[in-house]
């Protein structure tokens, strides 16, 4: 095949000329790529100035398995928020997914409940995290006497990311074709067993997706349990024990101001985490769209 | 028949757990109403939500909580006027004037950027804004102008998503009939699709309002926490979000359920943005 | 008087060779149509017209387009190229705005301001359209509002207000209901006193009813062009012959 020399690509110059007759354009031009410009860059500036001083900082002690006052570890932060990871999705997981299941699988298009439900999940998202700081306080915390414990601070929290769990499981089973549901009716299978061995299976990767974005949301999070679980630095041996969770430790650190190196370590590996985490559900998120 | 009692006992367990989210809205207004309205009637809603001057630990105590509101509206403006002109133009950016290979890296970044902890964000704002203001404009860089470039910043993301899919979900004809015109590129884009995409563009500004408003731990660390109305930009406020953390943790008796009140006060006024949402949400499908 | 001439003129979709060395005059103040079954390059040798190809990614395009003798691929500013050959699509695209700002868009755009003078050319630009009438009472209203067929007379009207001195037609009826077409076929009988109008339509006896000319196209070529009356009554190509007589398409 000959080489073809387009003639329809317009060349700089061509585009820098066509500006001189509409300066507005070539404004809206220079606004829109400068503020796309400054957006990208105090946003990596934050991440890289937050590695480049952090890194330096994360020293072995940090890691120390007690925390004192001296070695302000970050040790029991750490397994505090795995903990608190682990028993918040065994509350919410359950619950968002039945709720999803039953909005896609079951619910019928006049059924009442449904607009309730999605108001509710709706309302849920909007909530700022100090409002379900505050009623985690009152409920789980004073009401049910439960004290300011690790179990406060993991309800209060299911509560929250419930409705991440239920959107992404929801738009998960969404996309599972019809085509598989009537198969597996077909072959006389009932609604139930179509659900588990067809429908949940090949929606699994949408609904993996949405339990990290919720894991990534609980590990950033900080107002909705300072209240609840409260601030005590140590592990907590069982679910009626207060603990802290990482980014709790990282408020307390830079509200002292007294540790500033370490605040920093914190940081970074607060935001490693999180910004691993979310890749890690855009990398299964892009895989489900590829199929 | 015993298959038909588990298909049934299933899809029972289903629906409730289809209920759990309208049973954590009831019982979170029941909780926090309950908490805080007994505040109302005890202080006097005027003097609550009118009185200037809060010093719960004064005798007798005041219990004033304009200057909060009135901190939280300057600290979300400013963050609404610093936040949504540069994330407009970026979302324009990147739905109309991004090469495509650019747009790879830079999509999953900016998406990527809107979970970092808010903690972080305080933290930054802390050790590089706070400093950053006091050089610049003097002061103690606590302040109102701090928060705002912080939260500005913060709703950077959310503004940015929300505004990119509703300016992508205008058609393409309209932007080629503006072509076919005789407009330019950047008049078509500014003059015809942006207008179209005019609900969906609010709907994010509401939602970047509610992020701002709702925003706790990275204000607390820049904004100065000072209970007072302000008389410049430069000067610290604190914001109803601030004012229930830094004095909940030792407060008892009416202090306690004004914080509480505290709390009803921001959680009525998201309950009226997520109103406003939903509004526009419904008025663009139809 | 020649209008546009193009020469040798080839077109890739990447890949896709889409257009064969198409050499076509188009001639002044005429109607000519493009004909051919879907898929033969005949919308795409129309947007080569305005240059709406170039929005398409991987579009390469050789070979001259002339307009009035200048190379309109070559140093012609785009956006002064689009006022002058104006487009009407296949879909209506009203802007989501009012009748009113739907016109005066284009005027405003390259740079009239003046009120008065920008009714003016509202109203003529209606009027010519034939829709005046209809919608005299609603300037001020959406434009969405408007049935199927008039808003494509609006968007007519639309591109009339920039006085364009060519008028491209991309199977304009192809989304109306026969009253409607038949509204839309007397206006750009009408229009051609004034216009050089291309139209592409898949339907034959559209242009048998409206143009002056025909170009019957088959696989990105360019097959038989000439009067409709001839290219109809009696086609030179067995495959003109075969397409209009009905035999594929």
């Amino acid at each position: 095949m000959k080489k073809i020399i387009p003639i329809n690509r317009m060349t700089l110059c061509q585009r820098l000329r066509n500006y001189l007759h509409s300066p507005l354009s070539f404004l809206i031009f220079l606004l829109v790529t400068l503020a796309a410009l400054f957006s990208v860059f105090i946003l990596l500036f934050l991440v890289v100035y937050i590695l480049i001083m952090g890194i330096p900082h994360l020293t072995p002690e940090l890691f120390a398995f007690k925390y004192d006052s001296d070695n302000v570890s970050m040790f029991p932060a750490i397994i505090t928020t795995v903990q608190t990871v682990i028993l918040s999705l065994l509350i919410a997981a359950p619950l968002g997914i039945g709720c999803a299941i039953y909005l896609t699988e079951y619910a019928k298009k006049s059924n009442r409940l449904v607009p309730i439900i999605r108001l509710t999940a709706e309302t849920l998202s909007g909530i700022p995290s100090i409002v379900y700081g505050l009623f985690g306080m009152l409920f789980f915390v004073t009401a049910l006497h439960w004290g300011f414990s690790l179990l406060a601070g993991v309800c209060t929290l299911s509560i929250m990311v419930l409705p991440v769990v239920m959107r992404s499981t929801e738009e998960a089973l969404l996309s599972v074709p019809d085509a598989y549901r009537e198969a597996s009716f077909g072959l006389g299978a009932g609604r139930l067993h179509t659900i588990l061995k067809v429908v949940l299976p090949s929606a699994v990767p949408g609904i993996l997706a949405g339990m990290i974005l919720a894991i990534g949301r609980i590990i950033g999070e900080t107002a909705a349990l300072i209240y609840t679980a409260g601030t005590v630095a140590q592990i907590p041996k069982d679910v009626f024990q207060s603990g802290r969770t990482l980014a709790i430790h990282m408020y307390a650190l830079s509200n002292e101001g007294l540790h500033v190196g370490e605040a920093y370590a914190t940081a970074v590996v607060l935001l490693l985490t999180v910004l691993l985490i979310n890749t890690f559900a855009s990398v299964i998120a892009k895989k489900i769209a590829k199929v | 028949m015993k298959k038909k009692v588990l298909e049934k006992g299933m899809e029972i367990l289903f629906l409730i757990t289809a209920c759990a989210s309208i049973v954590a809205v009831l019982l979170i207004c029941v909780f926090m109403f309950a908490g805080g309205l007994p505040a109302f009637g005890k202080i006097g809603v005027l003097n609550f939500l009118g009185g200037e001057k809060w010093a719960p630990m004064d005798v007798p105590p005041s219990y004033g909580i304009l200057p909060m509101i009135v901190g939280s509206l300057y600290v979300t403006a400013g963050a609404i006027l610093i936040g949504v002109p540069i994330g407009l133009l970026t979302a324009i950016f990147m739905a109309r004037f991004c090469p495509r290979g650019l747009y790879r890296f830079l999509k999953p970044a900016l998406e990527l950027l809107a979970g970092i902890p808010s903690i972080v964000y305080g933290f930054f704002g802390m050790v590089v804004l706070v400093p950053f203001v006091r050089g610049t404009f003097g002061g103690t860089g606590n302040s109102i102008l701090t928060a705002s470039i912080l939260l500005g910043i913060m709703i950077l993301p959310t503004i940015i998503g929300i505004s990119e899919s509703a300016l992508r979900a205008v058609p393409e004809e309209i932007y080629e009939g503006a072509l076919a015109l005789g407009a330019t590129h950047e008049r078509s884009v500014v003059f015809t699709v942006l207008p179209a995409a005019k609900s969906g563009l609010l709907a994010g500004v509401i939602l970047g309002i509610g992020r701002a408003i709702g925003e706790t731990m990275a204000v607390i660390l820049v904004v100065g926490n000072n209970a007072r109305i302000p008389d410049s930009l430069l000067k610290g406020v604190r914001t109803l979000t601030g004012n229930i953390v830094l004095e909940m943790g030792y407060a008892t008796g009416l202090h306690r359920e004004a914080l509480i009140a505290t709390g009803v006060v921001l959680f009525v006024f998201i309950l009226l943005l997520n109103l406003c949402f939903s509004v526009l949400n419904r008025k663009k499908k139809t | 008087m020649k209008k546009f001439s193009i020469e040798n003129l080839d077109l890739y979709y990447g890949a896709f060779h889409a257009l064969k060395n198409v050499n076509l005059d188009i001639d002044e103040t005429c109607i000519t149509a493009f004909i051919g079954p879907s898929g033969c390059g005949k919308s795409t040798l129309l947007k080569t017209l305005n240059r709406m190809n170039d929005l398409v990614e991987g579009c390469k395009i050789t070979g001259r387009v002339l307009l009035d003798g200048e190379d309109i691929y070559y140093n012609y500013d785009v956006n002064l190229l689009r006022k002058n050959v104006g487009m009407v699509f296949q879909k209506p695209n009203p802007f989501p705005m009012s009748v009113y700002d739907n016109i005066a868009y284009g005027p405003r755009t390259h740079g009239i301001h003046s009120k008065a003078k920008l009714d003016e050319i509202v109203e003529r630009s209606l009027r010519q359209a034939a829709i005046f009438d209809e919608v005299k009472d609603r300037l001020k209203k959406s434009a969405l509002g408007l049935s199927g067929g008039q808003q494509q007379r609006l968007c007519i009207a639309r591109a009339l207000a920039v006085s364009p001195q060519v008028l491209l037609m991309d199977e304009p009826t192809s989304a109306l209901d026969p009253i409607s077409t038949s509204k839309i076929e007397d206006l750009v009988q009408e229009l051609k006193k004034y216009y050089t109008i291309v139209i592409v339509t898949h339907n034959m006896q559209q242009a048998t009813r409206i143009s002056d000319k025909t170009a019957f196209f088959l696989l990105g070529e360019v097959v038989e062009y000439d009067s409709t009356e001839n290219l109809f009554s009696m086609p030179q190509d067995k495959r003109t012959e075969d397409y209009i007589t009905g035999r594929f398409g």
